[in-house]
C-alpha cells in the first residue's frame, strides 16, 4: 500500500493486466491462426477450461509445473482438433460446432476435474521483473511487477506468428487457405488440412492459456475459473485485426479491464462488484460494435471468415 | 412415409444413440457400469409418475429457451444468449411487483409474464439490432450479453432490491401468493408446461401459416432472394429475435412465479445452454421442440440419480449432452446419404469434379 488509494489501484489494474492479460494473450492469438485459416473456433472457451483442468492435474500428480503446461497445451490441441475434424464435415457450421465443443470441453473438465477441486498443484513460477527493478518484493509495485513466467512466452510467440504468418511458406499457405480456399484447391492444398492442422496449433496455444489461469492465476482449479474468456478473445481477435502482436495490446487492455473490479475492491468500493467485473465484456461488445461495419467487410479479415460479412 | 421426413426423423434419433453410446464408453474408462447408467437415465426420467413431472417441471423452460434459438435461426441467426435473457426475464418478473401496485390473481400473474417477456424481447432484439445496424456477429454479441445480464441480475438482486430477510442467499422480496403459478390439478406440474407447448405450437404455426412465417424463412434460408423481392429482412430479423427473446423471457418469469418465488442465484443453471442443444436436436422446428425437450428435460431429472446411485460427478448430463451435440451437428454430413448407406446399399454416385 502507498498510502495513496487511487495509486494502489492505477498500480494493481497495470499489474492485473499482465496477470490477467496472460491467458487472453494466449486464447487470441491460438484464435488468430485459427481464424487466419478461415474458421471460427468458439470452442476455444471449452479448450481454455479443459486445459486448465488438465494443467492442474498434471502438475497435481507429477509435482513439476511444467509439465502441467505441457499437458495444457496438448489436451488443447486435442479438443480443437475435434472442432477442427467436426467442422471439416460437409455442412457442419464451424459456428454451431464451437458451441458444441464449448459444451463438451466443460462438461469433460468439470466431471474429470471434480477431485482436483480441493488440492494445491505446482505453480509456474513468477518472474520478480519488480524487485530487478529494486522495488520491494512484497510491497504494492513488487508484487504488481512479479510476471507469470508464460507472459514473456507469450510475448515472444506473437513475434514469432507475426514473423511467420509474413514469411514463411507455412505462414503464406495459411492465410491462403483463409483468403481464397478456391486459388488454394487450384494449389493443390488441403483446405481443410490445413484448417485442422491450424485449429488444432491454435488450440495447444490456448492450453497453454488455460496453464496460465489454473497454474498462475487464480491458480487453483474449480468449476467457475473461465467465464467466458475464451469467448472474449474471439472478439479480441477481430479488435486486433487478425495480427499478432495486435493482439498483444488487445491482451493488455482486457487484463487490464478484468483487473480493475477486484482492484477497486481491494481498496473498499465494493458496491458495484459485480458490474466492475461485467466490464470486460461490455467493453469487447463497444469494440465490436465500433469496429464492425455491415457495409464493408473488416480490414485484414480472411474472406473466408464467417464473422465478417 | 416420405424418404426425406425419414431420414429427418432417423438422423436425430441415430445422434441421439451415438452420444448416449459414448457416454456410456466414457464412463465405462472411468471404471462405471454404462448399461447401469443407460437404465438409471430412463428411470430417473420416466421411471414412475415422481419422476414424469419432475421431467415435465425441467422441460417447461427448455422449450421456450429453445424457441429463442430455433426462431431467430428460422431467420438465419445464431443466437445463442437465451440464458441472459431468462435471467432478465425472472429479474423482471420479480421487479414489477416492486415499480407498480398489481391486481390479485391472474391478472397479475399475466402482467408479470408480460413484463418478462418483454425483458427477454428487448435483451435478445439489442442482438438482432447490433447485427443490422453494425454487422457484429449475432453469436459472440449474444453470449456476451448473457454475460452482461447475469452481472446485472447478481447486482440488482444483492443491491437495491434485495430482501433484507434474505441472508444466506440473497433474493428479492417473493411474490404474493395470488401471483404464483400453480399446478395443474392433482399433478405436480405447474403450468409452466402448458406455456411451453402451446407457444411450441403457437411458433410452428407462425412458421408454417403465416406469410409473415414465411418472410422470415426466406429471409433465413436465402437472404437474396429476400432482397430481390423486396422483403424487409433487417424488420424480420429483428422481429424473429425479439419474439424468441421473449420466449426465454417468459422462461425466466414462469420459473420465478412457479418455482422460486422470488429471483435469486437459483435462477442460472444453464437452462439457456441446455436450450441451444434442444433447438439444434429438433433442426429449429418449434414442433419438434416438445418431444426433444421432454428428453433432455428427463435426462437434467435423472442427472441427480446418477449422482446418487452410482456417483457420478453432477457434470455427468453436461457431458453426455456435450457427446449428443457433437453426434448431432456431424449427423448432418449423413443427410441425403442415409438411405444408401443403410437400406438401399446402392454404390455411391459419382462425384463430378473437385471435392466442395
Amino acid at each position: 500500500m502507498t498510502g495513496m488509494p487511487w495509486l494502489d489501484v492505477l498500480v494493481a489494474v497495470l499489474g492485473g493486466a499482465i496477470r490477467v492479460g496472460t491467458p487472453f494473450l494466449f486464447v487470441s492469438l491460438g484464435e488468430c491462426i485459427t481464424e487466419k485459416a478461415g474458421r471460427i473456433n468458439l470452442g476455444l472457451e471449452g479448450v481454455l477450461v479443459f486445459s486448465a483442468m488438465a494443467g492442474f492435474g498434471a502438475s497435481y500428480l507429477s509435482g513439476q509445473w511444467w509439465l502441467g503446461v505441457l499437458a495444457a497445451g496438448c489436451s488443447g490441441a486435442l479438443i480443437a482438433l475435434l472442432h477442427g475434424l467436426v467442422s471439416s464435415l460437409p455442412r457442419v457450421n464451424d459456428i454451431a460446432a464451437g458451441i458444441a465443443i464449448m459444451l463438451l470441453g466443460g462438461g469433460l473438465a468439470f466431471y474429470l476435474g471434480k477431485p482436483l477441486i480441493q488440492p494445491q498443484a505446482a505453480q509456474i513460477p513468477a518472474i520478480p521483473l519488480g524487485a530487478w527493478l529494486g522495488a520491494e518484493p512484497q510491497g504494492a509495485v513488487g508484487s504488481a511487477l512479479a510476471i507469470n513466467a508464460l507472459f514473456p512466452i507469450g510475448v515472444a510467440l506473437a513475434l514469432a506468428l507475426a514473423w511467420a504468418l509474413k514469411n514463411t511458406g507455412w505462414g503464406l499457405t495459411v492465410r491462403m487457405v483463409g483468403d481464397s480456399a478456391d486459388a488454394a484447391r487450384a494449389q493443390g492444398t488441403s483446405v481443410n488440412g490445413v484448417r485442422v492442422a491450424a485449429t488444432t496449433a491454435g488450440g495447444f496455444i490456448a492450453g497453454l492459456g488455460g496453464a496460465s489461469l489454473s497454474l498462475y492465476f487464480p491458480g487453483s482449479w474449480n468449476e467457475a475459473l473461465s467465464s467466458g474468456q475464451g469467448l472474449i478473445a474471439v472478439a479480441l481477435v477481430i479488435f486486433a485485426r487478425w495480427h499478432p502482436v495486435r493482439c498483444l495490446w488487445a491482451a493488455l487492455l482486457f487484463g487490464g479491464a478484468g483487473a480493475l473490479g477486484p482492484a477497486l475492491q481491494s481498496v473498499g468500493v465494493t458496491g458495484y462488484y459485480h458490474l466492475f467485473n461485467a466490464v470486460p465484456y461490455v467493453l469487447t461488445l463497444a469494440i465490436l460494435v465500433w469496429a464492425c461495419s455491415p457495409r464493408r467487410s473488416l480490414q485484414g479479415a480472411p474472406a473466408e471468415l464467417g464473422v465478417s460479412h | 412415409m416420405k424418404h426425406s421426413t425419414l431420414e429427418s426423423l432417423a438422423l436425430p434419433v441415430l445422434a441421439l444413440a451415438g452420444g448416449l453410446g459414448l457416454f456410456g464408453l466414457f464412463i465405462w474408462f472411468d471404471g462405471h457400469d454404462p448399461v447401469q447408467a443407460w437404465s438409471l437415465l430412463f428411470i430417473g426420467a420416466f421411471g414412475d409418475a415422481f419422476s414424469l413431472q419432475n421431467t415435465l417441471q425441467r422441460a417447461a423452460p427448455l422449450m421456450l429457451t429453445a424457441l429463442c434459438v430455433a426462431l431467430p435461426a428460422r431467420a438465419g441467426l445464431t443466437v445463442i444468449g437465451g440464458e441472459g435473457a431468462l435471467v432478465l426475464g425472472g429479474l423482471a418478473c420479480a421487479a414489477l411487483p416492486y415499480a407498480m401496485p398489481l391486481p390479485t390473481g391472474a391478472a397479475g400473474t399475466l402482467l408479470l409474464l408480460l413484463a418478462a417477456a418483454a425483458a427477454g424481447a428487448a435483451w435478445i432484439a439489442l442482438a438482432g439490432w447490433l447485427r443490422q445496424w453494425r454487422g457484429v456477429n449475432e453469436t459472440i454479441s449474444s453470449l456476451l450479453l448473457g454475460y452482461i445480464a447475469i452481472a446485472l441480475f447478481k447486482h440488482i438482486v444483492e443491491g437495491p432490491l434485495r430482501d433484507p430477510a434474505s441472508l444466506n442467499k440473497p433474493s428479492t422480496l417473493p411474490l404474493e401468493d395470488s401471483l404464483r403459478i400453480g399446478t395443474m390439478g392433482t399433478w405436480d406440474v405447474h403450468w409452466g408446461l402448458v406455456w411451453g407447448v402451446l407457444l411450441c405450437i403457437v411458433a410452428g404455426l407462425w412458421l408454417l401459416a403465416t406469410t409473415h412465417g414465411f418472410a422470415t424463412r426466406v429471409v433465413g434460408g436465402n437472404p437474396r432472394a429476400a432482397q430481390l423481392v423486396g422483403l424487409p429482412a433487417g424488420r424480420l430479423i429483428i422481429t424473429a429475435c425479439a419474439l424468441g427473446g421473449a420466449c426465454a423471457g417468459l422462461a425466466g418469469g414462469i420459473e420465478v412465479a412457479a418455482v422460486h418465488t422470488s429471483a435469486n442465484a437459483s435462477l442460472i443453471v444453464g437452462l439457456g445452454y441446455t436450450g441451444i442443444l434442444v433447438s439444434f436436436v429438433a433442426r429449429h422446428q418449434p414442433l419438434a421442440i416438445v418431444p426433444v425437450a421432454i428428453l433432455f428435460g428427463g435426462f437434467l431429472a435423472a442427472g441427480s440419480l446418477l449422482q446418487r446411485r452410482m456417483g457420478l460427478p453432477d457434470a455427468s448430463v453436461q457431458v453426455l449432452m456435450g457427446f449428443c451435440f457433437v453426434f448431432i451437428l456431424a449427423s448432418e454430413a449423413l443427410r441425403g446419404r442415409l438411405g444408401q448407406l443403410f437400406v438401399l446399399r446402392q454404390p455411391m454416385p459419382a462425384v463430378a469434379g473437385a471435392p466442395t
